[in-house]
């Protein structure tokens, strides 16, 4: 049990090690397609983050999406607009200090936490056992994060498909009136 | 209470908990202080990416697997309901980033600019800049 904790440690002390340095080189950098690509490699750190902690699919997602499709988005939007960030003129204290104290009492927030990876915890007892059980007998489905989604909680991912869709429909109405032709649009209006 | 602290179990279970904070706490950083809002949706989306990796690690069982179901009756399994959870919370949360991306290229269309600043400056002018030489004029 402890060697394996211990396992898991190396790993993930390696990751959150590079994730840091990553958030930090976004945060010093103001050339901002440094900042897209770096942002694309912090995605794909936490998505090897995931696997180790077991949530394949949502590391498989987090590829795709957050280094992939988001990156690309990002790009797009950098060569409408502009490739460097201004120096701001403002004093960091304010942000810096607010930063500190919400991150301070968070930190205070985890002493009480379970430790990681107990199998006594709450989050483990309650729910999740059942579902774990419940899901071969159920659907018939060999993965549960699956049979979760698209089964038990089908509606919600209803919802979230809609949430996609009125994005895509928002983002359509913003980025198709601007490149509407003259010509075309004045019987419209 | 140091003695806690210092204790190696103690800090190595509660190790992923202490770099979210500082992971969320970077990106709020970014979000708050920076003025370029292209480098606001950045840390915006560090934020969110620190956010999974809390809850990620609060599902991870010590010995266990991923969730997906093997024949041997006595595997150990991850929880998997923080896993649906966050697979819904990242496909909700590349939607949001297209739509503010979306109203940043619109904004540099109309202000020709995506410094916060500028925009202010500009959007002050609209507002107080004609109307004071209005007031100059009479």
């Amino acid at each position: 049990m402890s060697a394996d904790l211990i396992g898991i440690a190396i790993i993930d002390i390696l990751l959150f090690t590079f994730l840091v340095v990553t958030a930090f080189a976004i945060m010093r950098l103001r050339n901002l397609f440094a900042v897209v690509m770096l942002a694309g490699v912090f995605s794909l750190l936490s998505a090897s983050l995931f696997v180790t902690l077991d949530a394949v699919d949502v590391a498989f997602t987090e590829a795709a999406v957050g280094a992939g499709i988001s990156t690309v988005l990002m790009l797009g939007t950098l060569a409408l607009t502009v490739r460097e960030e201004k120096k701001s003129t403002h004093s960091a204290f304010l942000p810096l200090l607010v930063c500190l104290v919400t991150g301070a009492a968070l930190i205070y927030g985890t002493l009480d936490m379970p430790p990681f990876g107990g199998m006594d915890t709450p989050v483990q007892t309650y729910l999740a056992p059942d579902y774990i059980q419940r899901t071969p007998i159920d659907t018939g489905v060999p993965n549960i994060v699956t049979a979760v989604l698209a089964s038990y909680r089908g509606y919600d991912t209803l919802g979230e498909t809609a949430v996609v869709f009125t994005a895509a429909i928002a983002v359509l109405l913003l980025l198709g009136a601007a490149i509407r032709r003259p010509g075309k649009d004045d019987g419209k209006e | 209470m140091s003695d806690i602290v210092l204790d190696l179990d103690f800090v190595l279970g509660h190790y992923n908990y202490w770099m979210f904070v500082i992971l969320m706490m970077t990106g709020l950083y970014v979000t708050v202080s920076r003025g370029n809002l292209i480098k606001k949706i950045v840390g915006l989306n560090l934020f969110q990416t620190s956010v999974f990796m809390l809850y990620i690690s609060m599902g991870k069982v010590i010995g266990g697997t991923a969730p997906i179901l093997l024949d041997d009756p006595d595997t150990v399994y991850s929880n998997p309901l923080p896993h649906v959870l966050i697979l819904t919370a990242i496909v909700v949360g590349i939607a949001t980033t297209a739509l503010a991306l979306a109203l940043v290229v619109r904004i540099r269309e109309t202000y020709g600019t995506v410094e916060e600043d500028d925009i202010l400056k500009l959007e002050h002018e609209m507002d107080f800049g004609t109307q004071a030489h209005d007031g100059g004029r009479h």
